[in-house]
């Protein structure tokens, strides 16, 4: 094992009640990478982060975490990783410093008050230490848990939707956060629905129902799904759209606010019905590049994944 | 303006959610039932076949009949003969009689005589309501179960003052029969019960319901960790409480306390942690604070109420009275009993700790194998 690798694991499953959850997981990470987890809800993202951090045991799989076994060294693992639920899960009857003093007691962190008062100042939360945490905006809350994630120094990081429900300034202060914190060395899996955060990662894992479907940076994901895309602006889109889905080499027809997005992974086809639409002066149809969000719009769409 | 599907609307959605809740629901419908055959069985505030030792230094057809006189009544009920009178004290005092009677030598002699011998009977007094009853039976039984083997002479006086015989009753530990005595060392036990399980129940329980577990979890915190630092604080208040009752009882209704306070202080500690690891099983079996509360009841009720602070612990079936040495409540009564009322000390009531410390043990044992260290 490359001693750079911080996560490695195969065939990763989990059922829970009969109902697979995580289904033959494989991926591996390298120390320093940021690592975007994208799946739509309930595909097994957070499910996946709770077996690595060990909160819950594996069905099936094995591999090592920060080079210990999941299996046998949950404790020892814990201590080196930080993990940032999905729902906020500190107290809220505590303030942002006593929440911190209690996890640096909890993780028996050397000069508490010191740790405590540098990540404070770290991530701009002095001002604001004696405010009840109940009391605090989204952002501010997910402030609180990042400084509380990284406070005893992980090696690695995994984050659940950190930034669900936080406005565009805050998500941006975050992540240049996080970017930082990777440039040092730390390691991030972190899980999100936006589309400008995948971009910001390293690399992606796109996961569906369970099942990896693609790992690799935003280009490789884009290139391998095969797909090509065509933008079509215009009036009177809605009917247009139907009579889309019906024209050969369209594989889906999706709005992206006052344009529609026509891809499909039959290019030949696909390029000669857009070229037979050009000719219609109401539209305006030209090729475009393939974002991300057609490819894992293609992927939902179709379940079969080969 | 009333709106009846309003109310259907919150109505039907009310139902659908307490048959959700499996435990709720349980608890709803078999409460009644189980406190119905447990209460309406076992509880009997005139309680009869109270434990009688007796030290009999004559035996006679007096002595014969006085016996078979008591136990006919149904009051009394001679458990234990016993060869001296150091014996049978250990025996009231650790609780295990609520009376001794003695006959001493010569009580025939004297009684053929009319010489108005003495029957001696110990009561433990601790709960007057107990003895009560068969207190205020005892001469009429006794000069009712002797009249018939004596002389006609004799038995003339039977309706005389004074009676033929001098029965001469000692109510130990609480010879004016105050109710406060009893009720004071009770309190300590239910209060203390009740707060120490209602706080630990919840203990896990909020940390669920408020999302806070994931995070406790993630944490390198061992169950051992986490247990005992739930439980210690409550350690102190449940010593405040202590304190507290104590205090009062002492200098509003001048309760006794004749025993160690050191000694009174451990026990209390040891019956502490009993409640908090029952509290704590509760809290790993619940997943809401409301699931919590009513297993706090479940236990919390029929523990009470056949502890014997309530109701005569000798008045219940024997069923009921094996049952309730289940619960430490049982336990710790006698001994707070002991060492308040009696002045008991260690060699009389470690027997009982003993009860509350396997309790603990397996409780404790059920509880770390309950809680889990991942949220599968």
């Amino acid at each position: 094992m490359n001693s750079e690798t911080v996560i490695d694991i195969q065939g990763l499953t989990k059922a829970f009640e009969g109902r697979t959850a995580v289904d033959n997981i494989s991926i591996s990470i390298k120390k320093g990478e940021v690592v975007g987890f994208l799946g739509p809800n309930g595909s097994g993202k957070t499910t996946t982060m709770r077996m690595l951090c060990g909160l819950l045991r594996p069905d099936k799989g094995q591999g090592t975490c920060l080079g210990y076994d999941i299996r046998a060294h949950n404790v020892a693992i814990k201590h080196k990783i930080g993990y940032m639920t999905q729902k906020f899960s500190f107290y809220e009857d505590l303030t942002i410093r006593e929440n911190l003093t209690f996890v640096a007691r909890a993780y028996n962190l050397n000069n508490i008050h010191h740790v405590v008062d540098k990540t404070l100042h770290d991530l701009g939360l002095w001002d604001r230490q004696h405010q009840l945490a109940g009391y605090l905006s989204g952002g501010w809350k997910q402030r609180l848990a990042l400084a509380a994630s990284i406070m005893h120094d992980p090696e690695l990081l995994l984050l659940d939707e950190p930034t669900a429900g936080v406005d565009p300034k805050a998500r941006r202060e975050f992540w240049d956060q996080i970017h930082r914190l990777a440039q040092n060395g730390l390691t991030v899996l972190v899980s999100t629905h936006y589309m400008d955060e995948a971009e910001r990662c390293h690399r992606i894992a796109y996961i569906l129902y369970g099942k990896m479907v693609d790992v690799g940076s935003i280009d490789d994901v884009i290139c391998r799904s095969g797909l090509t895309t065509w933008e079509i602006k215009g009036e009177d889109l809605g009917a247009l759209a139907l009579s889309l889905s019906e024209m050969s080499g369209v594989d889906q027809v999706t709005y992206f606010g006052n344009s529609l997005h026509v891809a499909g992974r039959k290019q030949d086809e696909l390029n000669a019905s857009m070229k037979q639409l050009q000719k219609n002066k109401d539209y305006a149809v030209a090729q475009s590049r393939t974002s991300l969000e057609d490819v894992f719009i293609h992927y939902m769409e179709n379940k079969h994944i080969e | 303006m009333i709106r009846l599907s309003g109310i259907k609307a919150i109505l039907i959605k009310e139902f659908i959610q307490v048959s959700r809740d499996r435990l709720t629901f349980g608890i709803i419908i078999g409460m009644p039932i189980i406190q119905l055959i447990l209460f309406g069985f076992s509880i009997n505030s005139d309680p009869r076949h109270l434990p009688m030792g007796v030290v009999i230094q004559e035996h006679s057809v007096f002595s014969r009949n006085i016996l078979k006189g008591l136990e006919n009544s149904s009051y009394f009920k001679v458990v234990t003969v016993f060869e001296n009178d150091k014996e049978a004290n250990v025996a009231l005092e650790k609780g295990k009689m609520s009376f001794v009677l003695k006959i001493n030598s010569g009580f025939e002699r004297k009684l053929l005589k009319g010489e108005h011998p003495q029957l001696l009977l110990e009561a433990d007094a601790t709960d007057p309501g107990t003895v009560g009853g068969a207190l205020g039976a005892l001469s009429t039984i006794v000069a009712q179960s002797t009249k018939f083997d004596l002389p006609q002479q004799i038995s003339d006086m039977t309706d005389k003052s004074p009676a033929l015989i001098d029965v001469v009753v000692h109510r130990r530990y609480n010879p004016e029969g105050i109710t406060a005595y009893n009720i004071i060392p009770g309190l300590i036990g239910t209060i203390l019960s009740m707060t120490m399980i209602m706080m630990t129940s919840m203990a896990l329980t909020r940390e669920r319901e408020r999302g806070t577990m994931e995070n406790l979890l993630a944490m390198p915190l061992s169950p051992f960790d986490i247990m005992m630092g739930k439980i210690l604080p409550y350690i102190i208040i449940g010593l405040l409480q202590f304190g507290v009752i104590l205090v009062a009882g002492h200098f509003l209704f001048a309760v006794p306390f004749l025993g160690s306070l050191w000694l009174a202080t451990a026990m209390v500690l040891t019956f502490i942690t009993a409640n908090l690891i029952i509290g704590y099983l509760f809290s790993t079996l619940a997943k809401t604070q409301l699931q919590a509360m009513q297993l706090t009841f479940f236990f919390f009720l029929p523990s009470m109420l056949l502890s014997g602070f309530m109701f005569p612990f000798f008045g219940m079936p024997k069923w009921a009275q094996y049952l309730s040495e289940i619960f430490p409540i049982t336990h710790f009564l006698r001994i707070i009993r002991g060492i308040l009322l009696k002045g008991s000390g260690f060699e009389m009531i470690y027997t009982e700790m003993l009860s509350i410390v396997a309790f603990i043990i397996i409780v404790g044992g059920l509880a770390l194998g309950r809680f889990r260290r991942t949220l599968d």
